[in-house]
């Protein structure tokens, strides 16, 4: 088997919230990310669905060490990171960049579009010099920019223009893994998928591997190799996407995929049949139920769901599910 | 993107820059305050009588042509003491000012962005702040003395804590903006990122701030003297004038009326200035184009 | 007599830079118990239409420039305030994309279905505590008697959205209009919301606008359904017409760049749409859609194309319909 370039083991955050005393600690802790392994292979794209307070984003996060893990451990290629710091770090996120989802948050209002793309090297400390002018015009080339963009500022660009700025930034390292945060959500649809596009063109000209963090389904299902499931801060399957699409094992995946709207008017009785199962809202993240944390919601809950929680297992080869309901083929 | 402008016109301060003249009252404003600082520029000049040359054969004489805003109970020119009192404003406004800019931000960037010393730091403001302003700077200048320079530094106590509050507040903001982590991600240090990424873009809020602490200090600085805490007299403060006047409030209205027409006119356009610049630098009260 | 018809509706925009046009010579009707399915990307203008239906926008900035907006017969364009207010409610009722602040935080969602209520009608405490209770369960809130006394911030964003539901419910209007109603919302929410909203159309008997980015929510909805692109309308048809026989380019476009879930799996590109929405200030001449469009030819920017019939209750903007 191939070695991971990217891999998680027992990964967990928590993050402490709300009312604090005078000078005193945080009283509730919420684990967004729960013991979560993940292994990804260099050159491939593990898609990440999951609803709003899954965890996805923060995990995406902490892979590449932007968020502080609580617990586990985070190996990038042969090295141990997970408590890299100093020099070391700021080397090592050289490989490991990421774009983010929101295009007017992304980019520093201030400065020009040369310097935005050219940060990263400045940082790393080269000159901005005529080499690093270069480089930024082949970045800007390489996604798509008009040469002039260099001299604009954000605010003279629509969002898949930003979006494709921001992705310039990220590579311009040259990273190996990049994680992809939702970086088509906020676009419009039909500026959507030029950056699809974009991404996959670049990963197979530069040799990328990717983590790309949606909650569209159907997004996921065209850009990604292996699709990781995400309910209230654990994975809960991960399967080969044509696996995971054409045979569901856990009830929550198999929800996700029902609630997806048709993509024709005729299926709509078809639609509201298949999706009928599943209830309720996804419980708080500070409130995370016992057992199985999607008993509340399943269709198929047993006495057992609400005792002990299930553990991932491998049900064929690749294919991990965490569900008392699911046996091994 | 029209292809057919410059990108120099299209940066930012420069887009700002063009609102802001374009903004009636940010530009009123200025020219208020422009008259209160030509006049501390020039009062040597147009003032060449000293402020405190008494000549007791010209006490309370109403403005004339020879006396333009009349003589007091010492037979002083009040064109001269008013005059003489805006370079002591304005040096007292400027100074807070500059002190606020640094201490303020230092203070407010160390505290908003490690959340390790904010606690500590914001509770101590916080006893600072819970003075009122005028008592707070009566303390201190009780406890220094009554200098120019000592009102400076207790104006400096007073405000201080305010402006950290505010630059606390736009770099917990800025700290969790993507384009910092996009830095951070690229392995940017802490200096980095405070120094191209934060503290310019603290810059707008701050100067806002600025613009409405520049009236407080002036006023606060004319309560001192008022009271009798702040410069001694006869030192030309527009406070002192005013503290000086009214004693004859109803005999010579006018030693009591035009220093306080001075300071009006000062915190008035300081204001109108401030307004404008938060109508334009503000990004929540800016329409989305 | 439809219950909504606009007629040549032109809404604008003083900006900085001039007159801003956000809607232009926009056409429909709808029939009580309708479903019109409004889709387009953002400054297509959908939003804006709805909001001059509805009499929401601030006047200035916004000018309706031209056109007629008759509700039941009724022209709205000339109401005062006042007169408007009446309308909104019993007669048109809205629900926004954002269920966190269109909730007052400090009243409870019981307070704040019973005041708008009483806005519009005489009821006494209990029948107002009853009718709420009543509407809470229409739109599906678990043990409404008790929810009646939670604020806003103790709801999940899609209970949240059930609650402006009952609120835009409560006058039984004869016209909802549900501006993204789902875009907030995650996945398996969406869904429950979007077959609500149809529940609730059969049994208050209304007709529904739904406005939305999502070509997915106009499949599980619509009856009929108008393309907007550009502050213009590009096409109008039937459901069923839109999805078998798109006619515009535009339509074409938006339908197969977003990936389906049950479509073969395509190896490489999406078939993406090139190029960027028009800046409102800098609109091409001729045709909107004709910088983006593959079929594009010289005349397309030379006039706006003329909405074309293609078939029953079918027609686009397009003068190369057959090529």
């Amino acid at each position: 088997m191939m070695t991971p370039l990217v891999e998680a083991t027992g990964l967990s955050r928590d993050f402490a919230l709300g009312a604090r005393g005078l000078f005193g600690r945080s009283r509730h802790v919420l684990r967004a990310v729960d013991r979560v392994d993940l292994a990804i292979l260099p050159g491939e794209t593990v898609g990440l669905v999951g609803e709003s307070g899954s965890g996805k984003s923060t995990l995406g996060r902490l892979l590449i060490r932007l968020v502080e893990p609580t617990a586990g451990r985070i190996r990038f290629g042969a090295e141990d990171i997970t408590r890299l710091g100093g020099r070391a770090l700021a080397e090592t996120r050289r490989a490991m960049q990421i774009v983010f989802q929101d295009p007017y948050g992304a980019l520093d209002p201030r400065m020009p579009v040369e310097q935005i793309v050219m940060e990263p090297l400045r940082i790393h400390g080269a000159r901005a010099d005529a080499a690093a002018r270069r480089a930024v015009a082949e970045m800007l080339d390489l996604v798509g920019l008009p040469p002039r963009a260099a001299r604009r500022f954000p605010h003279e660009f629509s969002g898949g223009q930003r979006q494709r700025i921001g992705i310039a930034r990220a590579l311009i390292l040259r990273p190996q893994f990049v994680v992809a945060d939702e970086p088509v959500s906020a676009l419009d649809v039909s500026v959507q998928a030029q950056i699809i596009n974009l991404l996959t063109d670049l990963q197979r000209e530069l040799g990328l591997t990717y983590l790309f963090i949606a909650h569209d389904l159907a997004v996921v299902r065209h850009i990604a190799s292996r699709v990781a499931v995400m309910y209230l801060g654990k994975i809960v399957e991960l399967a080969e996407k044509s696996a995971l699409y054409a045979e569901p094992l856990h009830p929550y995946t198999q929800a996700l995929i029902a609630a997806v709207p048709v993509r024709h008017p005729s299926a709509r009785a078809a639609g509201r049949v298949r999706r009928a199962e599943l209830s309720g809202d996804v419980p708080s993240a500070l409130a995370i139920p016992s057992g199985c944390r999607f008993h509340p919601r399943c269709p198929h809950a047993m006495a057992l769901c609400r005792e002990r929680e299930p553990a991932p297992r491998e049900v064929r080869p690749g294919h991990v599910v965490s569900c008392h309901l699911v046996n091994p083929a | 993107m029209p292809a057919d402008e410059e990108g120099l016109w299209h940066r930012p301060s420069v887009l700002a820059l063009r609102r802001l003249l374009h903004h009636r009252l940010f530009v009123s404003g200025l020219v208020l305050f422009a008259i209160i600082v030509v006049a501390a520029i020039l009062a040597p000049v147009l003032a060449p009588i000293n402020p405190d040359k008494i000549d007791m054969n010209a006490t309370f004489l109403p403005p004339s042509l020879r006396h333009l805003f009349g003589t007091d109970n010492f037979g002083r020119s009040l064109f001269s003491r008013v005059m003489w009192g805006a370079r002591l404003s304005m040096l007292i406004g400027g100074a807070t000012v500059a002190i606020n800019a640094v201490a303020g931000t230092v203070i407010g960037a160390l505290a908003g962005y490690y959340r390790r010393i904010d606690n500590i730091v914001m509770r101590a403001n916080d006893a600072l702040m819970a003075f009122p302003p005028v008592l707070l700077a009566i303390a201190v200048t009780a406890t220094l003395g009554p200098s120019i320079i000592d009102v400076i530094i207790a104006l400096g106590v007073v405000y201080t804590p305010r402006t950290a509050r505010i630059v606390r507040s736009s770099v917990i903001v800025l700290r969790e903006m993507e384009y910092v982590q996009a830095a951070v991600a690229a392995g940017a240090g802490d200096w980095h990122v405070l120094r191209r990424h934060i503290l310019p873009n603290a810059l707008a809020p701050l100067i806002v701030q600025l613009s409405f602490l520049f009236a407080y200090a002036v006023l606060t600085e004319a309560t001192l003297s008022f009271l009798g805490v702040g410069a001694v007299p006869p030192t030309p403060t527009w406070g002192n004038i005013m503290a000086e006047g009214r004693e004859y409030l109803t005999t010579a209205p006018w030693i009591i009326a035009i220093p306080g027409a001075a300071l009006m006119i000062t915190v008035l356009g300081l204001n109108m200035l401030g307004d404008g610049l938060r109508d334009v630098l503000d990004p929540r009260l800016r329409i989305q184009q | 007599m439809s219950l909504l018809e606009v007629a040549g509706l032109t809404t604008t925009f003083a900006t900085e830079r001039g007159e801003i046009a956000a809607v232009e010579e926009v056409n429909f009707s709808l029939e009580a118990g309708e479903v019109l399915g409004v889709v387009g990307e953002s400054g297509s203008g959908k939003s804006v239409t709805a909001l001059t239906v509805m009499g929401l926008l601030p006047r200035p900035p916004a000018r309706i420039a031209a056109g007629s907006v008759r509700f039941a017969g009724q022209e709205l364009t000339s109401l005062s305030d006042r007169e408007m207010r009446r309308i909104r409610g019993p007669g048109i009722a809205m629900v926004f994309q954002e269920p966190m602040t269109s909730l007052n935080p400090v009243f409870t969602i019981g307070e704040q279905i019973i005041e708008t209520i009483r806005a519009h009608e005489r009821a006494g405490a209990a029948a107002g505590f009853a009718r709420t209770v009543e509407l809470l369960e229409k739109v599906g809130i678990p043990s409404a008697a008790e929810r009646m006394s939670a604020y806003p911030h103790q709801l999940s964003g899609g209970q949240r959205q059930r609650v402006m539901l009952a609120i835009a419910l409560a006058c039984r209007p004869r016209l909802l209009i549900a501006d993204e109603p789902t875009t907030a919302l995650d996945v398996t929410i969406q869904a429950q919301i979007l077959d609500l909203l149809l529940d609730l159309r059969d049994e208050f008997g209304m007709a529904l606008i739904v406005i939305t980015h999502n070509i997915g929510v106009i499949a599980e909805t619509a009856d009929r359904v108008l393309v907007m692109y550009a502050g213009r309308i590009v096409e109008e048809a039937p459901v069923a017409g839109i999805f078998d026989r798109p006619a515009h380019p535009y339509t074409r476009a938006l339908l197969a760049s977003a990936p389906a879930l049950d479509a073969p799996l395509a190896a490489g590109h999406l078939p993406a749409i090139p190029g960027t929405l028009p800046d409102p200030r800098h609109r091409p001449p001729g045709c909107r859609f004709a910088p983006r469009c593959e079929l594009a030819i010289p005349a397309c920017s030379a006039a706006l194309p003329p909405l074309t019939a293609v078939g029953p209750g079918h027609a686009a903007s397009c003068i190369r319909l057959g090529a």
